[in-house]
């Protein structure tokens, strides 16, 4: 039993519950990865073994194993903290915004950067819970802001929406330039 | 003195002016809103500043760097919550005070610490210059490997209690970077025969990632709240005189902040702790600590604000970042061909001391601006955490898209977003995976090019400079299985599990 105890104060950290999930997959991937070393890097022969380009990819993946290992040992070591698939569906909620920022990404070079930009801060802004006038109007102004700051005065290289392309000759000039 | 003299043309500029407002002022509000740090806009803002002149880009994220911090304290004091990650030791002395009435007077007394400790820091920097130019020679690329090591064991080593998981995301940070094309033997590694791989994983799309769009789906995924700070009154010329009487501790705290800004790895987190812990010691009353005590305040805020241009000297001096915001501003100099390292000192001494002359400014500016405004920015921060997620989820496509205007980069950030989202929820930190990144690639680099002058493994470590750095390595690593050995037999204290609540926002 003291035995058990003392190896619990090794690997004893501070965490969070959800911890030792992290654990494993992070386990997981570090295996798979350096199970790929021969198959993903090259040995040029004759040449140094610290110049070699499989050399840094082997030692990060290595040591990115080992401290894994440790890493899960001291999760599964540890008191259990309550919680675990609770936290683990709050990872996955995280989804969805990455699919709305994707989606936001991929509309800009059709629809313009600035509907595009008015249209998903709205939209986000009512999947976030805000209803009201005032929290809809404060996302419409502060994407135009944004747009006109980094389009217009900064000149961020971003591209122009096909959409700008069925306006009339003055405005489509002005929309492809600056917004 | 021409240099100097130089140095301050640069800045007499109305670009360069302009953006040293606006780094500065933006700086303290975004350091003032909870929810974002100077990471997230350092990151967001990265791609922006490309197109810039090196030192209107560089003074716009230095801006932003150095006086976040004081914005930062402005949440901490007087609703307990920091407004950037470094503020969190400022609040717990700092709240305190103002639940017994004495808001302004702990506001009043961070910032005159801060710009102690900021102004303290550009004076150690500019000093430290003549000697930075004769040592930073001897850097060879051996030294610079072994500079770049000890960087990377002590990020890991710096998060006490999180260690493994430290080493797990700097390894990972290496293997990021190795990523692609081998730029010598143009081999592929871990392309798995997608062509999107082969130029690499870009470390502005990690950055972007990990610490814009995580935070974006942090707070959206969190329940919406609004920090309501309540409008301080009193004069804000208090705390100068109040600091006097502590020069003591402000001084110091200081050094600290000095100290280990200027190690790779370490930073302000532990500047602070050593500070405060000496404070406590040395203070008549210790008892005081932790319920408002003004030691506690000016120990905790001096030490954070002499970081940022302490950091700035091994990134000028050596190349090498030693933490994740200096990493970001590396990108900049890169991208102007401007090579920081022992050459910058040769070449562009001019952006040198126009950059010190920069940090001297701002700290000015910001202090002055805090001086009349407050009150203002209590009122500009209120605003609604998941409103906030919004903005830096659209804030955060510029920074991705605009690089190379790439889908996949976008879809890359995404994903690097969520992992920053777990992280951030498991307490784990960021840091490593970003120096892992940049000092893994500078170390792969310096390696290969000393690989020809050494003939035995002992020549890594046959001039000075190497040894004393080899050296340090070894201490490092034996001091640390020491205190090992001792807390394993001293008596374990209840576990802390938010001891690390320290992520970079």
């Amino acid at each position: 039993m003291s035995r058990v105890k003392t190896l619990q104060s090794l690997f004893k950290r501070y965490r969070r519950p959800g911890d030792i999930v992290f654990a494993w997959l992070i386990l997981i991937f570090s295996v798979f990865m350096l199970s790929q070393v021969f198959d993903q890097t090259a040995y040029k022969d004759g040449g140094k073994l610290f110049a070699q380009p499989r050399f840094w990819p082997t030692v990060s993946l290595s040591l990115m194993t080992v401290f894994a290992l440790f890493h899960l040992l001291g999760s599964a070591l540890s008191e259990r903290i309550e919680g675990r698939w609770g936290e683990v569906l709050s990872w996955l909620a995280a989804f969805e915004y990455a699919g709305w920022f994707i989606a936001y990404a991929a509309s800009v070079p059709y629809s313009g950067y600035l509907p595009t930009t008015v249209f998903f801060a709205v939209a986000l802004a009512v999947r976030a819970g805000y209803r009201s006038a005032r929290m809809l109007i404060a996302a419409v102004l502060s994407s135009i802001v944004i747009v006109v700051l980094f389009k217009a005065v900064l000149k961020v290289n971003l591209p122009s929406g096909l959409i700008y392309e069925a306006l009339p000759d003055g405005w489509r000039q002005l929309m492809l330039t600056y917004f | 003195m021409e240099n100097l003299y130089a140095g301050l043309e640069m800045l007499a500029r109305w670009d360069v002016v302009l953006a040293l407002f606006v780094g500065s002022i933006g700086g303290v509000i975004i350091g003032a809103i909870p929810g974002v740090g100077p990471a997230v806009a350092i990151a967001i803002l990265l791609p922006a500043t490309f197109s810039l002149d090196p030192i209107v880009g560089l003074t716009m994220l230095l801006g932003i760097y150095g006086s976040s911090m004081y914005g930062g304290a402005i949440p901490a004091i007087l609703i307990n919550t920091p407004g950037t990650a470094v503020n969190a030791l400022t609040s717990y002395d700092g709240y305190p005070m103002t639940q017994n009435g004495e808001g302004h007077r702990a506001l009043s007394l961070a910032y005159s610490a801060s710009f102690w400790g900021g102004i303290f820091g550009i004076g150690c920097l500019i000093s430290l210059s003549p000697v930075l130019a004769l040592i930073a020679p001897m850097f060879g690329s051996r030294e610079i490997f072994l500079a770049a090591l000890l960087g990377i064991i002590l990020v890991v080593l710096a998060h006490r209690g999180q260690i493994f998981a430290a080493g797990v995301l700097a390894m990972f940070g290496i293997f990021l970077q190795t990523v692609g094309l081998d730029a010598v033997t143009y081999t592929q590694r871990y392309t798995f025969g997608y062509s999107f791989l082969s130029s690499g994983i870009n470390l502005i799309v990690v950055v972007l990632g990990l610490f814009a769009l995580s935070q974006a789906f942090f707070l959206l995924t969190a329940t919406d709240t609004s920090p309501d700070a309540k409008p301080v009154q009193g004069k804000m010329m208090v705390g100068v005189k109040e600091l006097m009487k502590h020069k003591r501790v402000a001084t110091v705290a200081s050094g600290f902040g000095v100290i280990l800004g200027m190690i790779p790895g370490t930073g302000e987190f532990t500047a602070q702790f050593m500070s405060y812990t000496y404070a406590q010691k040395t203070s008549k009353d210790p008892e005081k600590f932790g319920k408002g005590s003004p030691e506690g305040l000016i120990a905790s805020e001096a030490a954070n604000n002499a970081v940022p241009a302490a950091a700035m000297i091994p990134l000028l001096a050596l190349g090498i970042p030693g933490e994740a915001l200096t990493a970001m501003m590396l990108s900049v100099f890169y991208v102007h061909n401007v090579i920081p390292g022992p050459q910058l000192f040769q070449n562009n001494i001019d952006l040198v001391y126009g950059l010190y002359f920069a940090l001297i400014l701002l700290n000015v500016i910001v202090m002055i601006f805090l001086l009349f405004s407050t009150n203002l920015l209590t009122k500009i921060i209120r605003v609604q955490t998941r409103f906030l997620g919004v903005m830096i989820l659209i804030l955060s496509f510029v920074g991705v898209y605009s690089l190379r205007n790439s889908l996949t980069d976008c879809m890359i950030s995404a994903g690097f977003g969520v992992l920053g989202l777990i992280l951030k929820r498991l307490n784990l930190p960021i840091v490593p995976i970003i120096l892992g990144m940049v000092l893994g690639g500078i170390m792969e680099v310096k390696l290969r090019s000393a690989m020809p002058r050494l003939k035995t493994p002992f020549d890594m470590i046959d001039r000075p400079i190497s040894f004393i750095l080899f050296a340090i390595i070894v201490l490092v690593l034996a001091l640390h299985i020491r205190t090992l050995i001792k807390e394993y037999r001293a008596h374990q204290g209840p576990e802390d599990h938010d001891l690390h609540d320290s992520q970079m926002r």
